[in-house]
């Protein structure tokens, strides 16, 4: 008999804790969301910015035809979800691309959302409307659409002029939402009408960006958050002072420097904190236009002298990683393995042996312990260029390179490099997606306008296009795995390490992922809630 | 004393004309406009987008058509639009300077009502225990820098309190108003006070020297009355004229103070404009700056004749 009540009493107290979890767990309706944003953003217009201090605050305004899964970290072409689209299928020669449309979504100036408002969104962004962006700069990733074509109102087709599969990642990306046909890109930047699950209600300029829920959102009973508040602080230290006062209950996305990660955990030590990949990379710019750098063996030497292991561990204690042009695994979908990565002369792990071979070429480029090469190493006035700059230029002291900083504000940072006034120059390229298509035909191929260094080989081009139109994700793997290797031996743009950085919030936010191989697409928070 | 009002008011139009050149041309001379910073962040350019933002915003065109279009508007009362927010640059500017002007009021009625009479009791108590413990405090707030105090006391009272003092634009109390304002204008005001600590200790030093001093003393005046009625009247010149530069040298350490607290006032505004090269906006803050500086010692100049009849008589 006592057996049965012990037995009674487990299963009461079992069912009471299984309640109180599923209660835990079961999202509430309500509350404000605040945020520290990291400086003022330009406007709210997201398809002209191009930094992720516009996407954060005003993805939530809007929605994609596709979306990568906002619950999964790693994007990938596993996780895209349909949205306004209701689905998507391809042609049978992959050069038409039909999306299914949503019915019955509304902007939030309560007109309806129709397939012209998809063929208005991709004529902007083309540069086919009357109405032109102030800035469009990610028209290039649409260079393969030929156009886009409503079929009625329910349907719209992009029809393409050869195969491009990352089409649907570049339409999933949070710098992707749809705009609507009646209000001007003018009007856009000041007040963003979307069909998303938050309203805008005002950006005031160095002070605070504020959302409201949508009652009306097309997902019925999203979003949880009752609206979300980002108040500017361009202080760091402020910033994070008044997140761990409680003043705010998540701190800016990859905002936090792994160092600054343990005060905030001394500090707030029930705040929970994740670090992860934020796929930007910084590198190496190298005029090679001029001497010296026009010497191939010097430009090898250098690359070789990096000790990428040292700049790891002394800006990032240990967490940040070691790749080529794409982001490397777990992480990155494309990013060579370790074993590849290896055999890229340079990324050996003696880097003694390294430094050895590269004080050679430099010796027979006519240097030596006599006879330094003094170079300037240009690079932006902020912290994230500045602090590797440094250490990059005590490393090539190990082939006989004296280096000079040269730090540049950001107003000229980029009209010095696009006039090729630098020798050589520490920079940093993120990736909104990703995908080898845009970090390959931005960044590497002949005439693009973000290709700084100007490198140009026509039979590396021809391979981009190879794997931008290969279906299969394994043999497009391993193609651009050979690209990649093949621009690092080149020196085209060496990679020193793709950082990461923190993010935390207070443990009565619930829902919210940060996504691990791109800082762009993880912002819609519809059902993030607080359980307070 | 009318000579004199009018001589003053001709000198201040004449400088704050001069000051309406040096602050265009020396914004043009600063390398990268709007239009750069906006390509560079976008790390592209496109030189027929380029040409064309160039054009829509108007500095395309020569410097001089610009200085005419920007002064007379600004005459006008017609201040333009914002570059960045594309908002009218008054209704960009006007909400933000009452939160500055409160912050900068503060800030000098806190180094006046504390710098005065600390600098009166430093001079009166000369040599002893209490000078020397004061003249280390005006010491330490000439050698803080105003971001450090800040940041000092936030760590400090996150640290003990768990709160932090920084803007709240809807204060729920009575302490969360004062908090905003208050704490910062100490933070800000700590080195003017101090500064206007010592030059009241050396002013009254060297008036309680003078015969008349002593012959108030021998006639039986109070210590009160001494130091306060006839010594702190004659030292006070000086003090008059560091509070007043210090109330130009304040927007200056308020453009840390309020980043550092994180108040949307002028101050950190101009920064963020500067930033952007939001000429509209950069040039006529710096404009209202500096008409209310040149107002601000044309008020000292009268003061001075109020309190020396010597200066309305001569001059």
């Amino acid at each position: 008999m006592r057996s049965v009540w012990a037995l009674a009493a487990t299963a009461a107290l079992s069912l009471l804790a299984f309640s109180t979890i599923a209660l835990a767990g079961e999202p509430k309706q309500g509350g404000i969301l605040r945020i520290y944003h990291r400086d003022s953003p330009a406007n709210a217009s997201i398809l002209e910015g191009a930094t992720y201090s516009v996407n954060v605050p005003f993805m939530g305004v809007f929605n994609n035809l596709v979306i990568y899964d906002q619950h999964i970290a790693q994007n990938s072409p596993d996780t895209l979800r349909p949205e306004l689209a209701e689905s998507w299928s391809w042609s049978s020669d992959n050069k038409k691309l039909t999306f299914k449309l949503r019915q019955g979504v509304k902007w939030h100036d309560g007109k309806p959302f129709t397939s012209a408002d998809i063929k208005c969104t991709f004529d902007l962004l083309m540069g086919k409307s009357q109405q032109k962006l102030r800035q469009n700069p990610r028209k290039a990733w649409y260079n393969e659409v030929n156009d886009v074509t409503p079929n009625g109102d329910s349907e719209v087709s992009f029809d393409l002029k050869r195969p491009q599969p990352s089409l649907l990642a570049m339409l999933a990306s949070g710098y992707t939402p749809i705009y609507p046909c009646h209000v001007s890109p003018a009007d856009m930047r000041t007040h963003p009408i979307g069909t998303g699950p938050f309203k805008f209600v005002e950006f005031k300029a160095n002070e605070s960006i504020k959302l409201t829920r949508n009652p009306d959102y097309w997902k019925k009973g999203l979003p949880y958050l009752d609206g979300i508040e980002y108040t500017i602080i361009t202080n760091r230290s402020t910033a994070i002072l008044a997140f761990v006062a409680g003043k705010f209950d998540m701190t800016f996305p990859t905002h936090i420097t792994i160092p600054l990660l343990k005060d905030i955990k001394s500090q707030a030590p029930n705040a929970t904190c994740v670090v992860e990949p934020t796929n930007v990379s910084t590198n190496i710019i190298v005029n090679s236009a001029s001497a010296p750098f026009d010497n191939i063996d010097i430009r090898r030497a250098m690359a070789m002298a990096l000790d990428r292991k040292a700049f790891v561990d002394i800006l990032f204690e240990g967490q940040a990683d070691i790749g080529g042009t794409m982001l490397p695994p777990p992480q990155g979908i494309w990013g060579m393995p370790k074993d590849k990565l290896e055999t890229i002369p340079g990324y050996g792990r003696d880097v003694n042996a390294n430094r050895e071979e590269a004080r050679k070429l430099m010796q027979k480029a006519g240097y030596g312990p006599d006879k330094h090469l003094a170079v300037k190493v240009s690079t932006r006035n902020l912290a994230e260029y500045r602090d590797p700059a440094v250490i990059l230029i005590d490393q090539l002291k190990s082939i006989y390179i004296d280096g000079e900083l040269d730090v540049v504000e950001t107003a000229n940072w980029f009209p010095k490099v696009a006039r090729k006034d630098y020798m050589l120059g520490l920079n940093l390229t993120g990736s909104s997606v990703d995908d080898p298509d845009p970090s390959f035909y931005e960044n590497y191929s002949c005439g693009s306008e973000r290709n700084y260094t100007n490198y140009c080989n026509k039979e590396i081009e021809k391979l981009f296009d190879v794997q931008s139109q290969e279906i299969d994700t394994n043999k497009r793997k391993q193609q651009v795995w050979e690209i990649d290797k093949k621009l690092q031996e080149d020196v085209a743009r060496p990679i020193i390490f793709h950082a990461r950085a923190g993010t935390c919030w207070q443990p009565y936010v619930k829902g919210v992922t940060i996504m691990s191989n791109s800082s762009y697409n993880g912002f819609r928070y519809e059902d993030l809630w607080l359980e307070k | 004393m009318f000579a004199y009002l009018v001589r003053r008011l001709f000198l201040m139009l004449v400088t704050l004309f001069g000051i309406s050149i040096v602050i265009f041309f020396l914004l043009r001379i600063v390398p990268g406009n709007i239009v750069d910073i906006l390509f560079a962040a976008a790390g592209y350019v496109d030189p027929a987008d380029k040409a064309n933002l160039e054009k829509e915003l108007g500095i395309d065109r020569p410097l001089i058509v610009q200085y005419w279009h920007w002064i007379s508007g600004f005459l006008r009362g017609d201040f333009g639009y914002s570059y960045v927010s594309e908002k009218p640059a008054l209704q960009e500017i006007l909400p933000r300077i009452p939160i500055t002007a409160r912050l900068a009021g503060l800030a000098l009625l806190f180094s006046a009502s504390i710098g005065i009479p600390l600098g009166v009791i430093s001079a009166v108590k000369q040599g002893t225990r209490l000078d020397y413990a004061l003249r280390v405090v005006s010491l330490s707030g000439l050698s803080l820098p105003s971001f450090w105090l800040g940041l000092l006391i936030l760590t400090a009272s996150v640290a003990m309190f768990g709160q932090m003092p920084i803007f709240n634009p809807n204060p729920r109390t009575w302490l969360e108003a004062f908090a905003t304002y208050a704490v910062p204008a100490a933070a800000v005001g700590f080195r003017s006070a101090a500064l206007t600590m010592r030059i009241t200790r050396s002013s009254m030093l060297e008036v309680l020297r003078q015969d008349y001093i002593r012959t108030a003393r021998a006639k039986g005046a109070s210590d009160a009355a001494v130091n306060y009625h006839h010594a702190l009247k004659n030292a006070i010149l000086p003090v008059i004229t560091v509070i007043g530069i210090e109330a130009a040298f304040l927007i200056g350490g308020l453009i840390v103070t309020e980043t550092v607290f994180n108040i949307p006032g002028v101050a950190r505004f101009l920064v963020e404009a500067i930033r952007w090269r939001d000429y509209p906006i950069v040039q006529n803050l710096v404009m209202f700056i500096a008409v209310v500086v040149v107002f601000a010692n044309f008020t000292v100049d009268m003061l001075y004749a109020v309190f020396d009849p010597r200066i309305r008589y001569t001059d």
